[in-house]
């Protein structure tokens, strides 16, 4: 690795941003040097993204300062961030399918002579750019007919076409192969060596030990320190990532006594997001699913669920019998519900009423001779109202009118409705207040103790820790170990959702 | 599969269109003659002429409904300019295209500023003209045009090949060289294959849409000019079956519907294709209702088939 140099080519001093009331940034200095690979490491929500967009020009800073080579900029706008050498390569390619990599290196570039486009002169320049780059492409490619990786590369030669002095990547080996990880490092490298510096966000440790100089964690929208990479280890990477003060009041657990009954067996499930997942789910707990965005907590549920489609695995339901649940019907059927992550796309409809959301499972056991009885309906809305103390104003009004968190109970409702005896939660308390949380809180717990099973995916490490007997860590599709309530801290945690086992 | 559709996708056009004239000439002794071809020529020149307009429209992934209206509403106002109003053709000519082109404008804002589904916007336009077109003829076809304007769409150029043919393959070149070898033709594909792309990398997407629909009204203007030349009068009811026959022979020559996609030469063997069939119908004595139910078949087949070569 090159030595960096100490010339300072990006300062920021004081960067605050939020959002709405709920702070993304507040107050980050960082500097950024040139030729160096600056690794930004932190939890989801640390910050990292809306730093690097504010440099790129996509949002507007609150107060603080961007100093490109010693210009300072205040509103940057992403024009001006691209003039003054910044490029950003996204995770969504903005590349057109149906056209060869070289119109796709011009898109709305175009070299011309006149009106017509000069096709021979864009073909050459895109070789020359490869070269440059030390990449194999040909430019008369089809962009629907190359792989993720070369996309990538290809829209990191957009970004160089720019003359660009530093480059972000945001999260840039996410859909890539091991092999095709070499290539990226390679010309990781080779830009290094051409003076360009690169800012680079990444969950993985492994790559931030090995590529970077320099390595920033955030953590809730601080930076928090800013290390030489050599002179720090993964351990101590992560415990800054994670280290904070558990502040949530959860309810104590019940010691579970006596002898465990298995309600649910998942044997090696394999499907484009997962790789082999096994495990067991017993009466009478909450385990947890951790993990990084992508590490395929959700894709488990969803395929044990019916929702996404196996390719291979077993699910056991009650010890040894093998179930076949091949869409969410199947799953109902089988006494297992499910509250979705995006709980405005998939789990409560908003212009439909409350009533209309709640009654939704169980409306044919409501009915007589397809009728639906009104009086069975208004006695499970009462019912689950109560439970759940939903505040509404009338069952009648639409679902927009309630809170997230009464969004949330209205979805519960409708699973519970149909008395599950497995209940998957899949983030269930992302964007609540905290009063309405600690209400969820309870539920989980009263139905826990009602022996239900449950299996909770959340990002929050201070939910998961607090809430689950037993915690299972995933990454990349796998399961990369078990913890259990009392082994359960936030840097072990984080050690294997990031794949140190 | 994906053999398949590559194959039709490069060749199938010129395929089917050699199946066809194989066909007929085999049912028909009279089909395979040059005055009986370049009959056809003549017959399709108006739904090529329109089809290079919906060409652009369909290739940012809209479409435009109101061909129809236009093609009856731009013959009645040029046929209506030469008899009452007394203007000299090539003014005549002019100001319908304007008039083309401004309502192929009021296409593209409603569709890209007003945000209307193109299918509704064109579709509710193609009422308005039709409106439009009977209203300033009080439903009667205007007759009386000069014997220069039957010329546009019945005359033959040095003997042989009909005026409006000639255009149509003229047109269809321009056509051809705008969209692939102009940077505007370039960015309209842009647009239509990952319009945000096109945004975010400078493009101004509203104005390359709102460009397409322009021409569009354009070019159906230019067709309805040249048929009411053929009819010899301006005739308000005619296009209620051209936008079909139009985005027929769009898609059979490949444009896909999603937008992004498609040469505008197939597009041409597309209206060959179209014109053939109707052609070699009437030919067998088949009337007109068996050409619509081949037709609705054909335009099935048609996007089955550009579906398959994107799966």
């Amino acid at each position: 690795m090159a030595v960096a140099h100490s010339q300072i080519v990006v300062d920021i001093k004081g960067l605050t941003k939020s959002f709405g009331g709920i702070i993304a940034l507040h107050n980050a200095d960082i500097d950024f040097r040139k030729g160096e690979v600056h690794a930004l490491a932190g939890e989801n929500g640390a910050g990292k993204s809306t730093l690097c967009k504010m440099l790129s020009g996509a949002i507007i800073p609150d107060s603080g300062t961007i100093r490109i080579n010693g210009i300072p900029h205040t509103r940057l706008t992403p024009k001006e961030a691209k003039l003054a050498g910044v490029g950003m390569i996204y995770q969504e390619f903005n590349l057109v399918p149906d056209m060869p990599v070289y119109e796709n290196i011009f898109i709305g570039k175009e070299i011309r002579k006149g009106i017509t486009v000069d096709t021979k002169e864009m073909i050459l320049q895109t070789e020359e750019l490869f070269e440059r780059m030390e990449v194999k492409i040909d430019p008369k490619a089809y962009i629907c007919n190359l792989s993720v990786a070369y996309c990538q590369l290809i829209e990191i030669a957009k970004a160089l076409k720019e003359h660009v002095e530093v480059l972000i990547m945001d999260e840039p080996t996410a859909p890539l192969t091991n092999q095709e990880v070499d290539v990226l490092f390679k010309l990781v490298n080779n830009l290094k060596e051409h003076g360009i510096t690169i800012i680079y966000i990444s969950h993985r440790m492994e790559e931030i030990t090995n590529l970077s100089d320099r390595v920033t964690i955030m953590r809730d929208g601080a930076v928090i320190s800013t290390l030489k990479t050599s002179d720090t280890t993964q351990h101590e990477i992560i415990s800054r990532m994670v280290g904070r003060e558990l502040g949530m009041n959860f309810p104590l657990k019940k010691q579970v006594l006596g002898k465990k009954e298995k309600v649910l067996s998942v044997r090696n499930i394999k499907n484009s997001m997962l790789q082999d997942v096994s495990f067991d789910l017993y009466r009478g707990e909450i385990l947890g699913l951790a993990g990084l965005v992508g590490s395929g907590r959700t894709e488990t549920l969803r395929a044990i669920f019916g929702a996404d489609k196996m390719t291979s695995g077993d699910v056991l339901l009650h010890g040894d019998n093998k179930v076949t649940i091949k869409t969410p019907k199947d799953a109902i059927k089988k006494g297992i519900g499910l509250i979705p992550e995006d709980r405005k796309r998939q789990g409560v409809h908003l212009s439909q009423s409350i009533k209309n959301n709640m009654t939704l499972i169980k409306i044919k056991d409501l009915s007589i001779f397809a009728t639906i009885s009104k009086k069975e309906e208004q006695k499970l809305i009462d019912r689950y109202v109560d439970i759940l103390s939903i505040k509404l104003a009338s069952p009648h009004f639409p679902a927009s009118s309630l809170s997230g968190g009464n969004q949330q109970k209205v979805v519960l409702a409708k699973w519970l409705a149909m008395q599950p005896d497995i209940i998957f939660f899949d983030e269930p308390t992302r964007g609540i207040d905290v009063a309405a949380k600690s209400e969820i809180y309870e539920l989980m717990d009263t139905l826990r103790n009602d022996g239900k099973a449950i299996i909770m995916v959340s990002s929050e490490m201070p939910e998961i820790i607090g809430m689950c007997d037993r915690i299972l860590v995933m990454y990349e599709g796998r399961i990369t170990g078990e913890l259990t309530h009392e082994e359960a801290t936030q840097p072990r945690i984080m050690e294997l959702a990031s794949g140190i086992v | 599969m994906p053999t398949v559709g590559v194959f039709y996708q490069k060749y199938g056009i010129l395929f089917i269109l050699v199946l066809e004239i194989i066909f007929f000439a085999i049912a028909h002794e009279n089909f395979l003659t040059s005055t009986n071809l370049l009959s056809v020529g003549r017959q399709i020149s108006f739904i090529g002429i329109a089809s290079i307009g919906m060409t652009m429209v369909m290739i940012t992934g809209g479409i435009d409904i109101s061909v129809g209206s236009m093609l009856a509403l731009a013959g009645v106002v040029s046929a209506k300019l030469l008899v009452d109003g007394g203007v000299p053709l090539p003014l005549a000519i002019i100001l319908t295209l304007l008039v083309g082109t401004f309502f192929g404008l009021i296409n593209g804002v409603t569709s890209e500023i007003m945000h209307v589904p193109p299918l509704i916007s064109t579709l509710a336009m193609q009422t308005i003209l039709k409106g439009i077109a009977f209203l300033i003829t009080n439903a009667l076809p205007v007759k009386g045009v000069s014997d220069s304007f039957k010329y546009l769409g019945q005359g033959y150029l040095w003997g042989w090949i009909p005026v409006p043919f000639l255009t149509m393959l003229l047109l269809f070149v321009v056509g051809w060289w705008f969209l692939e070898k102009s940077y505007f033709g370039r960015r309209i594909y842009v647009v239509g294959g990952n319009k945000e792309a096109a945004r975010l990398s400078g493009i101004d997407t509203k104005k390359v849409i709102i460009s397409t629909y322009a021409l569009c009204g354009f070019f159906a203007a230019l067709a309805g000019i040249l048929m009411a030349g053929r009819l010899g009068s301006g005739q308000p009811s005619i296009g209620t079956n051209f936008p079909m026959d139009v985005l027929t022979a769009t898609v059979l020559g490949g444009i896909s519907v999603n937008g992004g996609k498609g040469s505008i030469v197939n597009v041409f063997f597309g209206a060959f294709i179209m014109g053939i069939l109707s052609n070699g119908m009437i030919m067998l004595g088949l009337n007109e209702y068996w050409q619509w139910l081949v037709k609705g078949f054909v335009l099935l087949f048609a996007v089955s088939m550009s579906n398959l070569k994107s799966k």
